[in-house]
């Protein structure tokens, strides 16, 4: 791997190509939506009929007859997709089948909880991620670097609902000093973040080792501390920052994860973001949500992948004109 | 773009400065905490049980049912007589009022009558209002209900699924405002309500007194969305919740060894069954042949899988009933639990080296195992397939399944009306389509005469058991947990009356 800062003045070629780099990731992601969209559609059909679930338990066929009628779900499935794709693209979602309320509005009062629980999960594994990765690659095969790894190695094996259930035992109930559920103040997301955020931390952790690992070989490395600079400015100034660079694309990657992954720690946590309005709406077979939230993870995940390739192609020249991405 | 972000901003930080909710005794505080988020506060455009449960507690209905008498009780009537076999004549009372100061009428009770029976209004259980002819106000605070057939059944659902709302206020909201902005004649008035999140509701001042449902003690209850059951436990254990239901036995038995904590295990009106497609609508199968259902009667041991796995006051059932039900009977066959009869039943079905068979179900995971495992022990190979309920009765309903393992909770009604015409009068539902059975039970609920009623009633059930059309298992029960200061009653058809509870 080569950390190959551009050393071509910003001119007429970087524009163009990064253009029509731009153009071509962007094609790709509206493909990404209609084909998430598309499958997502067809699978919510899949796990039982919306309006048998919408009927309830004691409902009888007429009873379900009437409610498949009454919301559309006698049609065809192409044209149901096709009508719920033509109300998008007008910016229409329609309203929920539960509660009977514009779906952007039931997002959109979801979606702060989970914004905050992915940021603070994201911050919480980018501090210690990335302080541990240093220290490991700084300590290259010492104790410290195994203990490090070893660390990454069980975060990332450690089931999160098991572990949000460990933490929640022992700081909610054995020691309490936070609270298992509910968002009613800062201390609420103390436990939520812990258990999203650890199980991102181990790729930044190895990312962060192995960059720092490689960077530290090379040259001008070699060069600055030939020239005295004391070696904690070296690896502060110089090389963390070059090896930084995967680390930066990545992560914006993972918060994306961390975004679509909250569902497990949302519902352990009783916290009502958006991951819980998705599995109670795949529950009750509320599929206006479930489509708007699908719509909503798949476009913020394709924004960020363009964002992340855009971070690594303005470092990497090399990327911009390659067929591949 | 930019309000929105002030909206998660302002959010963000309305987040940070809330203190901790409170609970318990000494804020007179009941916070109860269950699994699934309330959406709609509409009961006739919601289905889930949760919606049933805070619905009586927001709204009163004409006459209440006495879930462990049976008695009916007048409620938002001061009294109520039949009329003739379509009609009944229900004197309301002068004292009540709507959660929003109007008073209760003869016109509120008329509209909504009148107004949820209509087709077009859609309402999504037809079976709780298709009865209904018209409504008729014949003074100022009385109305008569007509109905289209002698229908056994009217009481229960004028005392269950049918709330009396405000006219003016329903015409104005609809469904839609009135599942965000309820307002009934309830003991507990809704005061904040974050749709599928939590939901506080405070005393009704104004509530009248002599009624049935009694005068509400507590000042405020909190219902709070859980989903994770360990996470209700730690709740309920540090003191911030009340009041908890549906565990599972062993965390029961954990809980209930705490001082803080109540446990309760209460029967409720649900039976777990076998069911069988006799009819053969999913092709031939070995369990069209009556040894062979038999022979599974045999093999099952119900009352242990009942006391074992579901809890204590779980019990075996023999009819395809609730015990509880009006009209459900004991004096049916019953299949003793006898391994070596089933192999010998087997053997003459033809089958001695036993045979194999696919069981459909959503259930309860462990139960279906502790069946398969009944059945492997005298040579029924029966392959588990687990699917969502929605699902499974959907292929129920398309004779596409040969043998399912599912449960009933009868919508609540403690009469076999609401459990037996559902299998055995020819709907989609009907597996076995005998004729014979679907007379009496079609007769039957035509009939108001009680004594007729339970004779057809039994005939049909002894029918069901002699062929063993279906094979009732158990009678499910429920683990309630709450804090050792409530005191609460479990009622048997899963309605929690939490206007009931008070403090010890």
């Amino acid at each position: 791997m080569k950390y190959r800062v551009s050393t071509k003045p910003v001119g007429s070629d970087w524009g163009h190509g990064m253009l029509r780099y731009l153009m071509r990731k962007l094609g790709l992601g509206i493909g990404v939506l209609l084909c998430t969209s598309a499958i997502a559609f067809f699978l919510s059909f899949l796990v039982g009929d919306p309006a048998s679930r919408l009927a309830g338990e004691s409902a009888s066929a007429q009873e379900i007859a009437q409610v498949r009628e009454q919301y559309g779900f006698d049609q065809p499935l192409p044209t149901q997709y096709a009508r719920w794709l033509a109300n998008g693209l007008a910016g229409e979602f329609g309203d929920s089948l539960f509660l009977k309320i514009p779906v952007t509005k039931v997002i959109a009062q979801h979606l702060p909880v989970t914004l905050y629980l992915a940021s603070a999960s994201i911050l919480f594994s980018l501090i210690f991620g990335l302080a541990m990765g240093a220290i490991a690659a700084i300590r290259e095969g010492g104790a410290v670097d195994r203990l490090c790894l070893f660390l990454s190695l069980v975060a990332q094996a450690t089931p999160v609902f098991w572990f949000a259930l460990i933490i929640m035992a022992l700081f909610s109930f054995g020691w309490p000093i936070l609270p298992s559920s509910g968002a009613d103040s800062w201390k609420s997301f103390v436990l939520p973040t812990l258990a999203l955020g650890f199980n991102a931390m181990p790729a930044i952790i190895r990312l962060t080792r192995t960059s720092l690992i490689e960077v530290l070989k090379t040259d001008y490395i070699r060069t600055a501390r030939a020239k005295g600079i004391p070696y904690r400015r070296v690896v502060l100034k110089h090389a963390l920052t070059n090896a930084l660079n995967p680390v930066v694309s990545v992560s914006v990657v993972q918060f994306g994860y961390m975004l679509t992954g909250s569902i497990v720690v949302e519902m352990i946590f009783a916290l009502h973001g958006v991951g819980q309005l998705a599995w109670s709406s795949i529950e009750r077979g509320d599929i206006p949500i479930i489509q708007a939230i699908i719509l909503l993870f798949s476009l913020i995940y394709v924004l960020l992948g363009i964002l992340s390739d855009i971070v690594a192609a303005w470092l990497d020249p090399k990327l911009r004109t390659a067929s591949h991405v | 773009m930019r309000r929105k972000l002030q909206r998660i901003i302002v959010g963000i930080l309305c987040a940070l400065l809330f203190g901790q909710a409170l609970a318990s005794k000494k804020d007179n505080t009941l916070v109860i905490a269950w699994t699934r988020g309330l959406e709609s506060l509409d009961q006739y455009f919601s289905t889930a049980r949760e919606a049933i449960i805070i619905s009586r507690v927001l709204f009163d209905t004409l006459i209440d049912k006495d879930p462990e008498t049976g008695e009916f009780q007048p409620l938002l009537a001061r009294s109520f007589k039949m009329l003739d076999d379509t009609s009944i004549e229900f004197v309301l009372r002068d004292d009540v009022y709507f959660h929003d100061g109007s008073k209760m009428t003869a016109d509120d009770v008329v509209f909504t009558l009148n107004w949820v029976k209509q087709p077009e209004n859609k309402v999504i259980h037809q079976q709780n209002v298709s009865w209904i002819d018209s409504v008729e106000k014949v003074g100022e605070y009385q109305v008569v209900v007509h109905t289209k057939y002698p229908n056994p059944t009217a009481l229960d659902f004028l005392a269950g699924p049918l709330p009396i709302y405000p006219k003016n206020y329903y015409e104005k909201v609809g469904p839609t405002g009135m599942g965000i902005r309820p307002i009934g004649t309830g003991p507990y008035r809704l005061v904040d309500l974050s749709p599928g999140d939590t939901m506080v509701l405070e005393r009704n001042p104004q509530y009248f007194s002599g009624g049935p449902k009694g005068t509400p003690q507590i000042e405020r209850i909190i219902q709070r969305s859980i989903p994770e059951e360990n996470t209700q436990i730690i709740e309920l254990l540090n003191g911030k919740v009340d009041w908890i239901w549906k565990l599972t036995p062993d965390q029961a038995v954990r809980l209930g060894k705490r001082t803080s904590v109540t446990v309760i295990d209460a029967p409720t009106m649900r039976i777990g069954y076998l069911q069988f497609d006799v009819a053969g609508r999913s092709g031939p199968s070995p369990l069209q042949q009556i040894k062979v259902r038999k022979a599974i009667a045999h093999a099952i041991n119900r009352q242990g899988i009942a006391k074992r796995l579901m809890g204590g006051s779980a019990d075996a059932v023999h009819a395809f009933c609730h015990p509880i039900q009006f009209g459900c009977t004991d004096n049916v066959t019953k299949y003793e639990y006898n391994p070596a009869k089933a192999k010998e039943l087997l053997a003459q079905a033809g089958y001695p080296e036993g045979l194999s068979v696919k069981l459909y179900s959503y259930e309860n995971r462990r139960v279906v195992e502790a069946i398969l495992a009944d059945l492997a022990a005298v040579g029924i190979k029966a392959e588990p397939v687990m699917s969502s309920f929605e699902l499974l009765r959907d292929k129920v309903s398309a004779g596409e399944v040969p043998f399912t393992y599912m449960a009933w909770g009868s919508n609540s009604i403690s009469d076999v009306a609401a459990i037996v015409p559902h299998f055995f009068t020819g709907g989609t539902s009907d597996t076995v389509r005998d004729e014979r059975v679907g007379a009496w039970v079609r007769e039957a609920g035509g009939t108001i005469d009680k004594e007729k009623r339970k004779a057809l009633y039994e005939k049909a059930f002894q029918a069901i058991a002699d062929d063993v059309y279906m094979l009732p298992m158990y009678s499910f029960s429920i683990n309630y947990a709450m804090s050792s200061e409530l005191a609460f009653e479990p009622s048997t058809d899963e309605i929690p009356r939490f206007y009931k509870a008070r403090w010890k």
